[in-house]
């Protein structure tokens, strides 16, 4: 009988039957004091929808989603196996889809080719105004889009070129949209040196403060490696979170800020306002992502780049090479909060004013699925990743379908991400480097066994 | 004297790794560190490169204390560390790996890059390989001439020849033999005591933390305590 259980069919099924039981309870009914196992019964008599075909208690309704979900699952994995096999068997098709992405990884392989993608992307970027002209999707896109493609690539330098796993990140990007409020006097503190700032100020002053705080919080949790990084700088948003929403003689707390005036230059003969128009936020937005990509892959090539791939791979070796991990951490933490800093400017200028709920844990979640979904380590990934995701997600807000519901967003990026992980675990468009260590980890090669591995012949060649 | 090491005690929390050893490297020697598993050597040696500082005694190097000097500097003062179990890069290529040991390096040092081609051609042939798919022989070579782009006038060896076939260690023992006549001092540590008794002008044979005795390399090839011990009577 116990043998039983021990078959791993069995316990998967066993394991799904009980996460499902959990998210049934959980998401079923509250109880109430004078019957208080009427939340659980509830949470399987009562009645739910089943994507609106028709409306079986609770439980049924569970077991078709279990059952859809694991076939889609089945499908996925089928298809995956009869891609390859078609690909090997050289059907038209599959052989057409497979060289044309031999030719994007040739193109992207060569310096003209990348060259030439990303001014394309550029291009893009300045006409997209053009293309898309109504100003309620510009709003979302400069929100949504450009600001959460900034956090991006700010994380991609501390997640992807350091390695350093920060769950925290959305801190930087909260003192940069309060930086912004505090140096317009949006504050219930006074300004900094009393003078109420042209907000056009707030820009070098959230970016040097965030990067201020990355080294501030770097100092002392840098040393640590691994999950117990990712658990601190979890912590570390959390407090960030919580003095916003209960310092209120400092941050206005949970009401949030008073109004931010907008965005304008005052400097001798430059005058401009940026209005109510999104349009020139989207091109300032713009510049700076241009700005700080240029900044960031010339970093990733420079001694300070390779650096952190040898902290990446070896801390110890690089140690004992005379790289100071510390102080290379530590640089990542601060130059990846900057552009964190600078798009805080952004959303608290165009949007007037700043709530701590904006700052929560699922933000910074938000943002990594971005860089793990685009490509960790790798500039280009990162940004096509918020283009794909981000883009998804506007869109579906400017003109949803009809079978959509807003609030199963996280569901459908949910899905995504477990699709992507199964047909493209490295990410979209990933990095050369990262790309190998995942291919290597996926043919059974642990990073240990590499190192240490005996006799003349490496697997690694072998499974290659 | 180059390197000089006084009651150094090493703890690891509670457990005490190392018992106050002395022991002392001269300029142009290979001195081997000899013990079992267990003995001490490699805690030795992470205390030598900074990795773990001891907490009481003192390290001197060339007349100067380095007891609390940190991991990172000791490269520019020009001690270098081979790590046990190798430790390369495996996603960066063997250039690459030679030239993340040039780290700290301002001058040019391709004239070294070629000298350490020379000293191992197989590198020169796998270049543009990564360095995680180098058998366990070729990233040995690796790691050692990685260590010397920093030129270091003490080099430091962790268990060389860890893992891998016989030939392969007289071809690493040979290299190594290369490396003291161009003038860098050696301290390795080893559990092969025939191979590195051989190489040594000295050796320190260490027991559960304490250096237990040390003589000639050539005494100690024939002291019957050691070939008890670790040779077994195999030897010549």
């Amino acid at each position: 009988m116990l043998r039983v259980f021990q078959h791993h069919m069995v316990k998967r099924v066993a394991g799904a039957i009980l996460i499902g039981l959990l998210v049934l309870v959980m998401t079923g009914p509250q109880g109430n004091g004078s019957e208080p196992t009427s939340g659980f019964t509830g949470s399987f008599s009562e009645h739910m929808s089943f994507f609106g075909f028709f409306t079986p208690p609770r439980w049924i309704t569970f077991a078709l989603l279990a059952l859809v979900l694991s076939l889609l699952v089945m499908f996925a994995k089928y298809s995956h196996r009869a891609w390859r096999r078609a690909q090997e068997s050289g059907a038209a098709a599959a052989r057409a889809v497979a060289s044309a992405a031999a030719r994007v990884k040739y193109v992207r392989s060569r310096r003209s080719g990348r060259y030439s993608g990303y001014a394309l992307l550029v291009l893009l970027g300045i006409f997209l105004p053009r293309i898309i002209t109504s100003q309620s999707w510009q709003t979302n896109i400069v929100q949504l889009v450009a600001v959460y493609i900034l956090l991006a690539i700010g994380l991609n330098v501390v997640t992807g070129f350091a390695g350093l796993l920060d769950l925290g990140f959305v801190a930087f990007y909260a003192i940069g949209a309060y930086t912004t409020a505090w140096v317009t006097g949006a504050l219930p503190t006074s300004p900094p040196f009393g003078i109420h700032f042209n907000t056009f100020f707030a820009i070098p002053f959230a970016i040097i403060l965030a990067m201020a705080f990355g080294v501030v919080l770097g100092i002392p949790t840098l040393r640590l490696r691994g999950d117990y990084l990712a658990i601190v700088t979890l912590g570390f948003g959390e407090i960030i979170f919580i003095f916003a929403n209960n310092l209120y003689g400092i941050t206005g707390g949970s009401t949030g800020t008073n109004q931010i005036p907008y965005l304008s230059v005052h400097l001798g003969p430059l005058k401009y306002l940026w209005g109510l128009t999104p349009q020139p936020y989207y091109y300032l937005t713009l510049a700076f992502i241009v700005l700080f990509l240029m900044i960031f892959s010339s970093l990733e090539h420079s001694r300070v780049g390779r650096a952190w791939v040898a902290i990446r791979e070896d801390e110890v070796a690089a140690e004992s090479l005379g790289i100071y991990p510390l102080k290379y951490k530590v640089m990542a933490f601060a130059i990846g909060a900057a552009s964190a800093g600078f798009a805080g400017v952004i959303t608290a200028s165009q949007t007037l004013f700043v709530t701590p709920p904006t700052f929560s844990l699922s933000f910074s979640i938000n943002i990594l699925v971005l860089v793990i979904f685009g490509g960790m380590g790798s500039i280009a990934g990162v940004v096509v990743g918020g283009l794909v995701i981000q883009g998804f997600v506007v869109y579906m807000i400017q003109s949803p379908p009809a079978w959509y519901n807003p609030a199963d967003l996280y569901m459908y990026l949910g899905a995504l991400l477990i699709v992507m992980m199964i047909f493209r675990p490295a990410g979209l468009l990933p990095s050369r480097r990262r790309l190998r260590e995942v291919t290597q980890v996926e043919s059974g090669v642990a990073r240990d066994q590499m190192l240490t591995h005996i006799g003349p012949h490496n697997r690694v060649e072998e499974e290659l | 004297m180059m390197l000089k090491v006084e009651n150094a005690v090493v703890r690891y929390g509670a457990i005490t790794a190392l018992h106050g050893i002395s022991f002392e490297v001269n300029q142009g020697e290979v001195v081997t560190l000899l013990g079992a598993n267990g003995a001490g050597k490699s805690t030795t040696l992470r205390m030598l490169s900074g990795l773990h500082a001891p907490s009481s005694g003192t390290i001197t190097f060339e007349g100067q204390e380095i007891t609390k000097v940190k991991a990172h500097l000791f490269t520019t003062m020009g001690i270098s560390h081979v790590p046990e179990g190798r430790r390369i890069f495996p996603e960066m290529t063997v250039q690459e790996n030679l030239e993340m040991g040039a780290f700290g390096r301002k001058d040019n040092y391709d004239d070294d890059m070629e000298r350490m081609f020379t000293l191992f051609p197989i590198l020169k042939d796998r270049r543009k390989q990564l360095g995680g798919n180098l058998s366990g022989g070729e990233q040995q070579m690796l790691a050692i001439s990685r260590a010397m782009m920093s030129h270091p006038r003490l080099l430091l060896l962790d268990e060389p020849s860890m893992g891998l076939a016989p030939m392969i260690i007289d071809q690493i023992f040979g290299i190594i033999a290369e490396i003291r006549k161009s003038g860098t001092t050696v301290l390795v540590v080893e559990q092969n005591a025939a191979q590195a008794l051989r190489l040594a002008d000295r050796g320190y044979v260490m027991e559960n933390g304490v250096i237990a005795f040390s003589d000639d390399a050539s005494k100690l090839l024939h002291d019957p305590r050691i070939r008890a011990v670790y040779l077994g009577e195999s030897i010549e």
